[in-house]
Protein backbone atom coordinates (compact mmCIF):
# COMPACT_ATOMS: atom_id res chain seq x y z
CA UNK A 1 0.00 0.00 0.00
CA UNK A 2 1.39 3.42 -0.61
CA UNK A 3 3.04 5.04 2.54
CA UNK A 4 0.72 7.87 2.73
CA UNK A 5 -2.40 5.61 3.20
CA UNK A 6 -0.71 3.41 5.37
CA UNK A 7 -0.02 6.55 7.68
CA UNK A 8 -3.26 7.97 7.56
CA UNK A 9 -4.79 4.61 8.08
CA UNK A 10 -2.27 4.34 11.32
CA UNK A 11 -3.45 7.82 12.03
CA UNK A 12 -6.83 7.04 12.44
CA UNK A 13 -6.43 3.85 14.46
CA UNK A 14 -4.99 5.67 16.88
CA UNK A 15 -7.08 8.67 17.17
CA UNK A 16 -9.99 5.75 17.63
CA UNK A 17 -8.26 3.82 19.96
CA UNK A 18 -7.63 6.85 22.27
CA UNK A 19 -11.19 8.27 21.78
CA UNK A 20 -12.50 4.34 23.01
CA UNK A 21 -9.71 5.04 25.93
CA UNK A 22 -10.83 8.43 26.60
CA UNK A 23 -15.00 7.39 26.77
CA UNK A 24 -14.31 4.16 29.39
CA UNK A 25 -11.99 6.77 31.33
CA UNK A 26 -14.82 9.90 31.89
CA UNK A 27 -17.63 6.54 32.04
CA UNK A 28 -15.92 5.16 35.18
CA UNK A 29 -15.20 8.49 36.22
CA UNK A 30 -19.09 9.70 35.85
CA UNK A 31 -19.59 10.52 39.25
CA UNK A 32 -16.64 13.03 39.56
CA UNK A 33 -17.44 14.75 36.35
CA UNK A 34 -21.23 15.55 37.03
CA UNK A 35 -20.96 18.97 38.73
CA UNK A 36 -24.22 18.33 40.84
CA UNK A 37 -26.86 15.38 42.12
CA UNK A 38 -30.49 15.90 41.54
CA UNK A 39 -32.26 15.27 45.01
CA UNK A 40 -33.50 11.94 43.19
CA UNK A 41 -30.17 10.96 42.94
CA UNK A 42 -29.21 11.50 46.72
CA UNK A 43 -32.44 9.32 48.11
CA UNK A 44 -31.36 6.55 45.91
CA UNK A 45 -27.76 7.17 47.35
CA UNK A 46 -28.20 7.98 51.03
CA UNK A 47 -31.54 6.54 51.55
CA UNK A 48 -33.92 9.61 53.85
CA UNK A 49 -31.43 10.00 56.49
CA UNK A 50 -28.70 12.01 54.83
CA UNK A 51 -25.47 13.01 57.10
CA UNK A 52 -22.88 13.34 54.57
CA UNK A 53 -20.05 15.68 56.02
CA UNK A 54 -18.32 16.13 52.40
CA UNK A 55 -19.28 19.16 50.65
CA UNK A 56 -21.57 18.06 47.68
CA UNK A 57 -23.88 19.83 45.44
CA UNK A 58 -27.67 19.25 44.72
CA UNK A 59 -29.26 20.89 41.64
CA UNK A 60 -33.28 21.24 40.99
CA UNK A 61 -35.80 24.10 41.20
CA UNK A 62 -36.58 26.26 43.82
CA UNK A 63 -39.92 24.42 44.84
CA UNK A 64 -42.97 27.03 44.85
CA UNK A 65 -44.25 28.60 48.10
CA UNK A 66 -41.31 27.28 49.99
CA UNK A 67 -38.68 30.03 50.44
CA UNK A 68 -39.21 31.40 53.72
CA UNK A 69 -36.83 34.72 55.06
CA UNK A 70 -36.02 34.72 58.71
CA UNK A 71 -32.80 36.38 60.26
CA UNK A 72 -30.82 36.28 57.36
CA UNK A 73 -31.60 32.60 56.70
CA UNK A 74 -33.12 31.71 53.21
CA UNK A 75 -35.19 28.17 53.97
CA UNK A 76 -36.11 26.74 50.93
CA UNK A 77 -36.91 23.20 49.36
CA UNK A 78 -35.17 21.92 46.00
CA UNK A 79 -37.19 19.67 44.28
CA UNK A 80 -36.44 17.57 40.93
CA UNK A 81 -40.19 16.66 40.97
CA UNK A 82 -39.87 13.69 42.62
CA UNK A 83 -37.88 14.14 45.28
CA UNK A 84 -37.34 17.41 47.46
CA UNK A 85 -34.56 18.63 49.68
CA UNK A 86 -34.41 21.35 52.34
CA UNK A 87 -31.88 23.48 52.25
CA UNK A 88 -30.78 26.49 54.74
CA UNK A 89 -28.51 29.22 53.32
CA UNK A 90 -27.35 32.33 54.84
CA UNK A 91 -25.38 34.23 52.00
CA UNK A 92 -25.77 35.67 49.28
CA UNK A 93 -28.45 34.74 46.71
CA UNK A 94 -27.75 35.49 43.11
CA UNK A 95 -30.46 37.77 40.96
CA UNK A 96 -32.07 34.79 39.39
CA UNK A 97 -32.70 33.11 42.24
CA UNK A 98 -36.65 33.05 42.56
CA UNK A 99 -39.54 29.62 42.81
CA UNK A 100 -39.37 28.01 40.02
CA UNK A 101 -35.96 28.99 39.13
CA UNK A 102 -33.14 25.67 38.51
CA UNK A 103 -30.42 26.04 40.85
CA UNK A 104 -27.51 24.25 42.15
CA UNK A 105 -26.00 24.46 46.06
CA UNK A 106 -23.41 23.94 47.35
CA UNK A 107 -23.36 22.35 50.80
CA UNK A 108 -23.44 19.72 53.61
CA UNK A 109 -25.79 17.73 54.76
CA UNK A 110 -26.92 17.50 58.80
CA UNK A 111 -30.23 15.34 59.88
CA UNK A 112 -31.43 15.27 55.78
CA UNK A 113 -30.94 19.34 55.41
CA UNK A 114 -28.65 20.56 53.31
CA UNK A 115 -26.85 23.47 54.99
CA UNK A 116 -25.44 25.81 51.85
CA UNK A 117 -22.19 27.51 51.55
CA UNK A 118 -23.25 28.64 47.72
CA UNK A 119 -26.43 28.95 45.72
CA UNK A 120 -25.53 29.74 41.91
CA UNK A 121 -28.53 29.62 39.32
CA UNK A 122 -28.71 27.59 36.57
CA UNK A 123 -30.62 28.82 33.82
CA UNK A 124 -32.15 27.07 30.51
CA UNK A 125 -31.08 26.92 27.15
CA UNK A 126 -34.16 29.30 25.90
CA UNK A 127 -33.72 32.46 24.96
CA UNK A 128 -36.70 34.58 24.25
CA UNK A 129 -37.89 38.62 24.32
CA UNK A 130 -40.00 39.15 28.13
CA UNK A 131 -43.24 40.02 25.79
CA UNK A 132 -42.92 36.18 23.80
CA UNK A 133 -42.52 34.71 27.39
CA UNK A 134 -45.44 36.55 28.58
CA UNK A 135 -47.75 35.45 25.79
CA UNK A 136 -46.39 31.76 25.61
CA UNK A 137 -47.71 32.17 29.75
CA UNK A 138 -51.15 33.60 29.02
CA UNK A 139 -51.82 30.94 26.29
CA UNK A 140 -50.87 28.19 28.74
CA UNK A 141 -48.12 26.55 26.42
CA UNK A 142 -45.09 27.56 28.57
CA UNK A 143 -43.01 25.11 28.74
CA UNK A 144 -39.71 26.59 30.44
CA UNK A 145 -39.37 27.40 34.27
CA UNK A 146 -41.61 28.95 35.99
CA UNK A 147 -41.26 32.50 36.02
CA UNK B 1 -7.27 19.85 -4.33
CA UNK B 2 -5.29 19.72 -1.57
CA UNK B 3 -1.61 19.34 -3.70
CA UNK B 4 -3.28 22.00 -6.06
CA UNK B 5 -4.00 24.54 -3.07
CA UNK B 6 -0.26 23.94 -1.58
CA UNK B 7 1.27 25.43 -4.29
CA UNK B 8 2.96 28.60 -2.71
CA UNK B 9 2.88 30.79 -5.89
CA UNK B 10 -1.04 29.82 -6.85
CA UNK B 11 -2.09 30.18 -3.24
CA UNK B 12 -0.79 33.52 -3.38
CA UNK B 13 -2.38 34.12 -6.50
CA UNK B 14 -5.61 33.25 -5.56
CA UNK B 15 -5.48 35.07 -2.17
CA UNK B 16 -4.46 38.39 -3.35
CA UNK B 17 -7.40 38.55 -5.06
CA UNK B 18 -9.60 37.63 -2.28
CA UNK B 19 -7.88 39.51 0.78
CA UNK B 20 -9.24 42.98 0.20
CA UNK B 21 -13.35 41.21 0.03
CA UNK B 22 -12.52 39.26 3.33
CA UNK B 23 -11.60 41.87 5.60
CA UNK B 24 -14.70 44.35 3.98
CA UNK B 25 -17.25 41.68 4.59
CA UNK B 26 -15.95 40.49 7.86
CA UNK B 27 -15.93 44.24 8.90
CA UNK B 28 -19.52 44.65 7.86
CA UNK B 29 -20.45 41.07 9.42
CA UNK B 30 -19.24 41.79 12.62
CA UNK B 31 -20.48 45.78 12.60
CA UNK B 32 -23.52 44.76 12.09
CA UNK B 33 -23.39 41.95 14.06
CA UNK B 34 -22.14 44.14 16.79
CA UNK B 35 -25.25 46.66 16.12
CA UNK B 36 -28.20 43.96 16.09
CA UNK B 37 -26.41 42.21 19.12
CA UNK B 38 -26.21 45.19 21.41
CA UNK B 39 -28.78 47.78 20.50
CA UNK B 40 -31.57 46.24 18.19
CA UNK B 41 -32.18 42.99 20.14
CA UNK B 42 -34.75 42.43 22.51
CA UNK B 43 -33.77 41.77 26.35
CA UNK B 44 -33.73 38.11 27.42
CA UNK B 45 -37.08 37.36 29.82
CA UNK B 46 -35.53 36.48 32.44
CA UNK B 47 -31.34 37.79 31.76
CA UNK B 48 -32.37 40.85 31.02
CA UNK B 49 -29.34 42.65 29.24
CA UNK B 50 -26.78 40.28 30.01
CA UNK B 51 -27.84 38.06 27.32
CA UNK B 52 -25.94 40.08 24.56
CA UNK B 53 -22.76 38.79 26.33
CA UNK B 54 -23.56 35.44 24.38
CA UNK B 55 -23.33 37.53 21.01
CA UNK B 56 -19.19 37.60 21.47
CA UNK B 57 -19.06 34.14 24.03
CA UNK B 58 -20.82 31.59 21.71
CA UNK B 59 -19.39 32.73 17.93
CA UNK B 60 -15.82 32.48 20.12
CA UNK B 61 -16.47 29.23 21.28
CA UNK B 62 -17.66 27.57 18.32
CA UNK B 63 -14.97 29.08 15.98
CA UNK B 64 -12.11 27.65 18.96
CA UNK B 65 -13.46 24.54 18.77
CA UNK B 66 -13.95 24.31 14.34
CA UNK B 67 -10.31 26.19 14.43
CA UNK B 68 -9.09 22.82 16.64
CA UNK B 69 -10.71 20.97 14.26
CA UNK B 70 -9.26 22.52 11.27
CA UNK B 71 -5.79 22.59 12.94
CA UNK B 72 -5.73 18.70 13.68
CA UNK B 73 -7.26 18.23 10.39
CA UNK B 74 -4.32 20.04 8.76
CA UNK B 75 -1.54 18.64 11.25
CA UNK B 76 -3.47 14.51 9.61
CA UNK B 77 -2.46 15.85 6.34
CA UNK B 78 0.93 16.79 7.32
CA UNK B 79 1.70 13.49 9.45
CA UNK B 80 0.07 11.04 6.45
CA UNK B 81 1.08 13.32 3.42
CA UNK B 82 4.30 15.27 5.05
CA UNK B 83 3.23 18.16 2.87
CA UNK B 84 5.33 20.81 4.90
CA UNK B 85 2.39 23.65 3.67
CA UNK B 86 -0.34 21.82 5.83
CA UNK B 87 2.46 22.58 8.89
CA UNK B 88 2.46 26.18 8.18
CA UNK B 89 -1.59 26.02 8.25
CA UNK B 90 -1.47 24.60 11.51
CA UNK B 91 0.94 27.00 13.11
CA UNK B 92 -1.11 29.81 11.58
CA UNK B 93 -4.13 28.82 13.20
CA UNK B 94 -3.03 27.55 16.52
CA UNK B 95 -2.64 31.03 17.80
CA UNK B 96 -6.02 32.32 16.25
CA UNK B 97 -7.67 29.44 18.06
CA UNK B 98 -6.10 30.10 21.20
CA UNK B 99 -7.44 33.89 21.56
CA UNK B 100 -11.03 32.34 20.33
CA UNK B 101 -10.77 30.67 23.39
CA UNK B 102 -9.23 33.25 25.88
CA UNK B 103 -12.22 35.19 24.36
CA UNK B 104 -14.52 32.52 25.09
CA UNK B 105 -13.41 31.41 28.83
CA UNK B 106 -13.52 35.36 29.71
CA UNK B 107 -16.21 36.24 27.98
CA UNK B 108 -18.29 33.28 29.83
CA UNK B 109 -16.94 34.19 33.16
CA UNK B 110 -18.21 38.07 32.73
CA UNK B 111 -21.96 36.08 32.14
CA UNK B 112 -21.47 33.73 34.40
CA UNK B 113 -20.89 36.37 37.59
CA UNK B 114 -24.07 38.04 37.09
CA UNK B 115 -26.06 34.84 35.84
CA UNK B 116 -24.78 32.02 37.86
CA UNK B 117 -23.24 34.28 40.87
CA UNK B 118 -19.60 32.89 40.20
CA UNK B 119 -17.28 33.60 37.64
CA UNK B 120 -16.30 30.10 37.39
CA UNK B 121 -16.66 26.62 38.36
CA UNK B 122 -15.59 23.36 37.28
CA UNK B 123 -18.09 21.85 35.54
CA UNK B 124 -17.57 19.58 32.41
CA UNK B 125 -18.22 22.31 30.12
CA UNK B 126 -16.02 25.21 31.61
CA UNK B 127 -13.15 22.29 32.47
CA UNK B 128 -13.12 21.18 28.83
CA UNK B 129 -12.86 24.56 27.33
CA UNK B 130 -10.03 25.50 29.66
CA UNK B 131 -8.49 22.10 28.76
CA UNK B 132 -8.83 23.35 24.65
CA UNK B 133 -7.50 26.56 25.58
CA UNK B 134 -4.38 24.00 27.16
CA UNK B 135 -4.49 22.27 24.04
CA UNK B 136 -3.75 25.67 21.93
CA UNK B 137 -0.82 26.59 24.20
CA UNK B 138 0.58 23.06 24.11
CA UNK B 139 0.56 23.06 20.40
CA UNK B 140 2.30 26.46 20.24
CA UNK B 141 5.11 25.21 22.76
CA UNK B 142 5.57 21.59 21.67
CA UNK B 143 6.43 22.79 17.86
CA UNK B 144 8.64 25.40 18.83
CA UNK B 145 10.63 23.60 21.27
CA UNK B 146 13.26 21.80 19.77
CA UNK B 147 16.47 22.98 17.49
CA UNK B 148 15.41 21.22 14.27
CA UNK B 149 11.54 22.84 13.49
CA UNK B 150 10.64 19.31 11.60
CA UNK B 151 10.83 17.43 15.32
CA UNK B 152 8.88 20.23 16.84
CA UNK B 153 6.20 19.97 13.98
CA UNK B 154 5.75 16.48 14.13
CA UNK B 155 5.45 16.08 18.48
CA UNK B 156 2.94 19.28 18.00
CA UNK B 157 1.09 17.71 15.17
CA UNK B 158 0.14 14.42 17.18
CA UNK B 159 -0.71 16.48 20.49
CA UNK B 160 -3.18 17.96 18.39
CA UNK B 161 -4.68 14.67 17.37
CA UNK B 162 -5.29 13.99 21.29
CA UNK B 163 -6.95 17.26 21.38
CA UNK B 164 -9.28 16.41 18.76
CA UNK B 165 -10.87 14.18 21.07
CA UNK B 166 -11.65 16.80 23.40
CA UNK B 167 -13.69 18.11 21.03
CA UNK B 168 -17.06 15.93 20.98
CA UNK B 169 -16.43 16.23 25.03
CA UNK B 170 -16.67 20.04 24.81
CA UNK B 171 -19.72 19.59 22.41
CA UNK B 172 -21.78 16.77 24.68
CA UNK B 173 -20.72 17.79 27.91
CA UNK B 174 -23.89 19.54 28.54
CA UNK B 175 -26.00 16.72 27.49
CA UNK B 176 -24.04 13.86 29.39
CA UNK B 177 -23.22 14.94 32.41
CA UNK B 178 -25.20 17.62 34.75
CA UNK B 179 -23.70 20.87 34.79
CA UNK B 180 -24.05 23.82 35.76
CA UNK B 181 -23.58 25.42 32.19
CA UNK B 182 -26.92 25.38 30.04
CA UNK B 183 -27.45 23.14 27.22
CA UNK B 184 -27.00 23.95 23.65
CA UNK B 185 -29.64 26.40 22.21
CA UNK B 186 -29.11 25.75 18.44
CA UNK B 187 -27.38 22.53 17.37
CA UNK B 188 -30.02 20.11 18.50
CA UNK B 189 -32.58 17.92 17.36
CA UNK B 190 -35.79 19.82 18.35
CA UNK B 191 -34.82 23.23 16.49
CA UNK B 192 -33.05 26.06 17.69
CA UNK B 193 -34.63 27.50 21.00
CA UNK B 194 -33.49 31.03 21.14
CA UNK B 195 -36.11 33.77 19.56
CA UNK B 196 -34.86 34.58 15.67
CA UNK B 197 -34.47 38.37 16.49
CA UNK B 198 -31.81 37.26 19.08
CA UNK B 199 -30.61 34.24 16.21
CA UNK B 200 -29.54 36.83 13.52
CA UNK B 201 -26.67 39.12 15.87
CA UNK B 202 -25.48 35.52 17.08
CA UNK B 203 -25.34 34.44 13.13
CA UNK B 204 -23.29 37.66 11.47
CA UNK B 205 -21.23 37.59 14.77
CA UNK B 206 -20.20 33.66 13.61
CA UNK B 207 -19.80 34.38 9.83
CA UNK B 208 -17.78 37.60 10.67
CA UNK B 209 -15.49 36.38 13.05
CA UNK B 210 -15.30 33.14 10.97
CA UNK B 211 -14.63 35.02 7.54
CA UNK B 212 -12.04 37.53 9.78
CA UNK B 213 -10.25 34.56 10.80
CA UNK B 214 -9.29 33.38 7.00
CA UNK B 215 -8.21 36.78 6.61
CA UNK B 216 -5.87 36.36 9.18
CA UNK B 217 -4.86 32.76 8.27
CA UNK B 218 -3.93 34.01 4.85
CA UNK B 219 -2.14 36.89 5.51
CA UNK B 220 0.06 35.05 7.74
CA UNK B 221 0.30 31.76 5.42
CA UNK B 222 1.71 34.67 3.45
CA UNK B 223 4.12 36.26 5.97
CA UNK B 224 5.17 32.63 6.45
CA UNK B 225 5.79 31.77 3.16
CA UNK B 226 8.17 35.20 2.43
CA UNK B 227 9.98 34.31 5.20
CA UNK B 228 10.90 30.64 4.47
CA UNK B 229 12.05 32.20 0.86
CA UNK B 230 13.89 34.88 2.72
CA UNK B 231 15.90 32.54 4.80
CA UNK B 232 16.40 30.62 1.55
CA UNK B 233 17.84 33.12 -0.04
CA UNK B 234 20.21 33.99 2.77
CA UNK B 235 21.11 30.64 2.84
CA UNK B 236 22.03 30.33 -0.83
CA UNK B 237 24.36 33.39 -0.33
CA UNK B 238 26.01 32.18 2.54
CA UNK B 239 26.61 29.03 0.53
CA UNK B 240 27.81 31.29 -2.46
CA UNK B 241 30.53 32.70 -0.26
CA UNK B 242 31.47 29.64 1.74
CA UNK B 243 32.02 28.42 -2.26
Amino acid sequence: MNPKYRRLLIIIFIIMTLGLATKLILMALEENIIYFFTPNEIKMKYGNKANIQNTIRVGGLVLENSVIEKDGITKFNITDRSHKIEVLFDGLLPDLFREGQGIVVEGIFQNNKLIASQVLAKHDENYMPPEVADALIKNGVWQGEKK
Amino acid sequence: MFDWLANPNRFKRITNKLEPFLIVISIILIASGLYFGLFDSPKDYQQGDAVRIMYVHVPSAWLASFLFLSLAVSCIFYLAWKHPFADIISNTIAPIGAVFSVLTLVTGSLWGKPMWGTWWVWDARLTSMLVLFFFYLGYIILSNAFERKIDGSKSASVLALIGLINLPIIKFSVDWWHTLHQPSSILKFDGPSIDEQMLLPLILMFFGFSIFSLYLIIVNVKTKLIQKKCEALILKSNLKEFL
